[in-house]
């Protein structure tokens, strides 16, 4: 088959750029991924899946180059009470984080794990595995395949403060590959924060495996190194009566995609995704969401909302499997951009797929400009053009922003937003 | 206070022309009304004051206190002291009422070179001014005119009114669909703010509005123009005959 030759032809180039650990209980786990990496290729353009973003940049080696981001704003998070995990280029710094060592969690890192009966074993590459169905996901693949670093959290009880991950940009030609497991016990909770330019190019997978009556919380802020490339990755399962809850904020950077893949598998869980995204010039951004219910009478919710101007392109793919026997369901996606010029593009693929009868879902996609009207009556009233648009695009994000519980962080996150805006005007 | 002087104004899009050379002196401290018929131009003549935009000016002045309107964004225009009172508020998703009047009122201090308001102090002017109106402290925490009955919004707008403080007050069509009780309600705010420094254009189509907001001088415009100027009286013999009359008497 010529055209799998050709999409693994730069396989071996990565493969050989990433040394893996020496663990013998991930070594099975790690073959298998390269077998599935293997069998489906690497992406191409002509890949369905892959239509409205180009993977060439995630692909080629060397990574491409991306300058470090000299940032004068205190960083996201900053004061908040929370356990500091730092990762530099994609390596675990123990100088910069704090002592790992949480009453009702226990933090590990993966490359240091050896035990054949860790818990671990269970997970990692598992969810990424049942994720590969029914679409392909091969940086997903390679990442299990080679990550040597990332955390590994075993939630037992309810942690007094989130556990940070923050990542650190220091080498202007980093590829970093970090892959992160977080096993919740029946009953638990847990908020995972994550923020910081983390590498030239960076491969993120993130599985989580949500017992019955767990909470998971996950506030992500990816930051403005405005060369990043990333792909990232979450894998959910979620069991019965439990809550799973992700928001990422992203800002700038070259090319972004976020796949979310959510299993639900245990009746009565919700699970919400959101995302708000500000784009400018060069800006590719893609939010790639599957969301499957497997059970009764489950809610989920996929809000997203993209500001793009000045060429900036935000993508959007989501979808809602509802399996058969999958009553009550209730499953609500919306994605909506602010085009605030006539060059930038917004490309949506909404989809549902229902095979329970008894179901409520529904989804809706917009694409538009500032409202005119709205415009004027805050202008009429005093407040300037700029300012005026600032209001109108906050407001546009907020449905979006409301989707973080927690107070003081939709402070942050709105700042942070609002500080892009001015910024922007100047 | 407000000078307009053969003002003439067309659609941007389009050739049609609106106003048709419109001539208006309003004194400080004076109500004027204006009258007219659907598609007279009473719309369109405070939108051109106010700044909207989907209107060319081919002749002719407008000047608050001698400075040029037209030359003016519609922020500077509220900065100067102009304030146009919706005939449909426009509802805002998203923004607080109460963000947006803060946002507003600091603004316009900030464009004039005076000292920001602080939080305290809005928190308490506004109190006080909205229960006058009786807009309870649920309608200042909702989003802009969001989910507000048409009395509420026509509320809000005088709320906006009183909290801006400026020169000169366009009321376009801000009797319409109200009530008997909530209309009231809008005339006694608006007569609060009547004072000798403020001038007032009131723009109706009924003569029930005049009622509560008396005028000093009223103004039946038709076509575009300015057709005939009265006392409070010539409110009346519309309400009685209609614009016809008028019509035929000034064609």
């Amino acid at each position: 088959m010529p055209e799998l030759a050709q999409k693994l032809s730069d396989l071996d180039a990565i493969l050989a750029a990433h040394e893996r650990p020496a663990q013998p209980w991930a070594a099975p786990t790690r073959a298998e991924a390269l077998e599935r990496l293997h069998a489906m290729g690497l992406p191409q353009r002509r890949d369905e899946y892959w239509k409205f973003t180009r993977p060439e940049t995630l692909i080629q080696m060397p990574a491409p180059a991306a300058a470090i981001f000299d940032n004068d704003e205190a960083p996201l998070f900053e004061g908040m009470e929370r356990l500091r995990i730092v990762f530099v280029d994609g390596v675990f710094d123990p100088e910069q984080s704090d002592d790992l060592t949480l009453e009702g969690v226990s933090i590990e890192r993966l490359a240091t794990v050896q035990s054949d009966l860790h818990w671990a074993k269970g997970l990692y590459g598992a969810l990424e595995a049942r994720g590969q169905m029914p679409v392909p996901r091969p940086f997903a693949a390679l990442n299990t395949a080679v990550a040597n670093d990332g955390v590994l959290l075993h939630v037992t009880g309810k942690p007094s403060k989130p556990i940070s991950l923050i990542y650190v940009h220091e080498s202007t030609t980093s590829d970093a590959i970090l892959h992160h497991c977080i096993k919740l016990d029946a009953g638990t909770e847990l908020t995972v924060l994550e923020n910081g330019a983390a590498a030239a190019r960076f491969n993120k997978v993130m599985e989580i495996d949500v017992a019955d009556g767990a909470s998971f919380h996950h506030i992500r802020a990816q930051g403005r190194d405005h060369e990043r490339q990333a792909v990232t990755h979450m894998f959910a399962r979620i069991g019965a009566e439990a809550m799973f809850k992700s928001f990422t904020m992203t800002v700038n950077g070259k090319l972004t995609r976020n796949e979310c893949v959510i299993e639900m598998t245990g009746d009565n869980s919700a699970a919400h995704v959101a995302g708000v995204c500000v784009g400018d010039g060069d800006f590719h951004h893609d939010d790639t969401v599957f969301v499957t219910h497997d059970a009764v009478n489950c809610e989920s919710r996929q809000v997203f909302k993209k500001v793009l101007r000045n060429g900036a392109t935000g993508v959007f793919q989501g979808k809602i499997l509802v399996k058969a026997g999958a009553q009550k369901t209730d499953g609500y996606q919306i994605s909506q951009s602010l085009l605030l010029d006539g060059d930038s593009q917004f490309l949506a693929k909404p989809e549902l797929e229902i095979y329970a009868d008894d179901v409520a879902c529904s989804h809706g996609s917009t694409s538009g400009a500032i409202d005119e009207d709205a415009l004027f009556y805050l202008r009429a009233r005093g407040i300037s053009e700029a300012e005026a648009t600032g209001l109108l695009t906050l407001a546009f994000l907020a449905e979006a922003v409301e989707e973080v519980e927690s107070q003081p962080l939709r402070d942050a996150l709105t700042t942070r937003l609002d500080a892009w805006l001015s910024r922007r005007q100047d | 206070m407000l000078s307009i002087k053969n003002l003439s104004v067309k659609l941007a899009e389009e050739e049609k022309q609106i106003l048709k050379g419109v001539d208006l002196e309003i004194e400080a401290g004076k109500v004027h009304a204006i009258m007219g018929p659907n598609g007279s131009g009473k719309s369109t003549l405070s939108y051109v004051l106010s700044g909207k935009g989907g209107y060319e000016v081919t002749d002719g002045t407008a000047t608050l206190e001698g400075a040029d309107l037209l030359k003016m964004e519609p922020e500077q225009r509220a900065a100067a002291g102009l304030f146009l009172a919706f005939q449909y508020p426009v509802e805002i998703p998203g923004v607080g009422n109460m963000t947006f009047l803060r946002t507003a009122v600091n603004a316009q201090r900030k464009a004039r070179g005076e000292d920001e308001m602080s939080a305290a102090d809005f928190l308490k002017v506004v109190r006080a001014k909205a229960k006058e109106l009786k807009i309870d402290a649920e309608m200042l925490k909702r989003p802009v005119n969001m989910g507000f009955s048409g009395g509420e919004k026509k509320r809000n707008e005088i709320l906006q009114m009183a909290m801006l403080e400026p020169k000169m007050c366009i009321l376009d069509e801000t009797d319409s669909g109200l009530d008997v009780d909530a209309m009231k309600l809008v005339a006694q705010g608006v007569n609060a703010l009547r004072n000798a420094g403020r001038g007032f254009l009131v723009i109706t189509h009924y003569q029930r509005l005049l009622d509560h907001i008396k005028p000093d001088v009223v103004h039946i415009m038709a076509d575009g123009r300015i057709i005939k100027t009265g006392g409070p009286e010539l409110a009346l013999e519309v309400e009685n005959n209609g614009y016809a009359d008028i019509l035929s008497e000034v064609a």
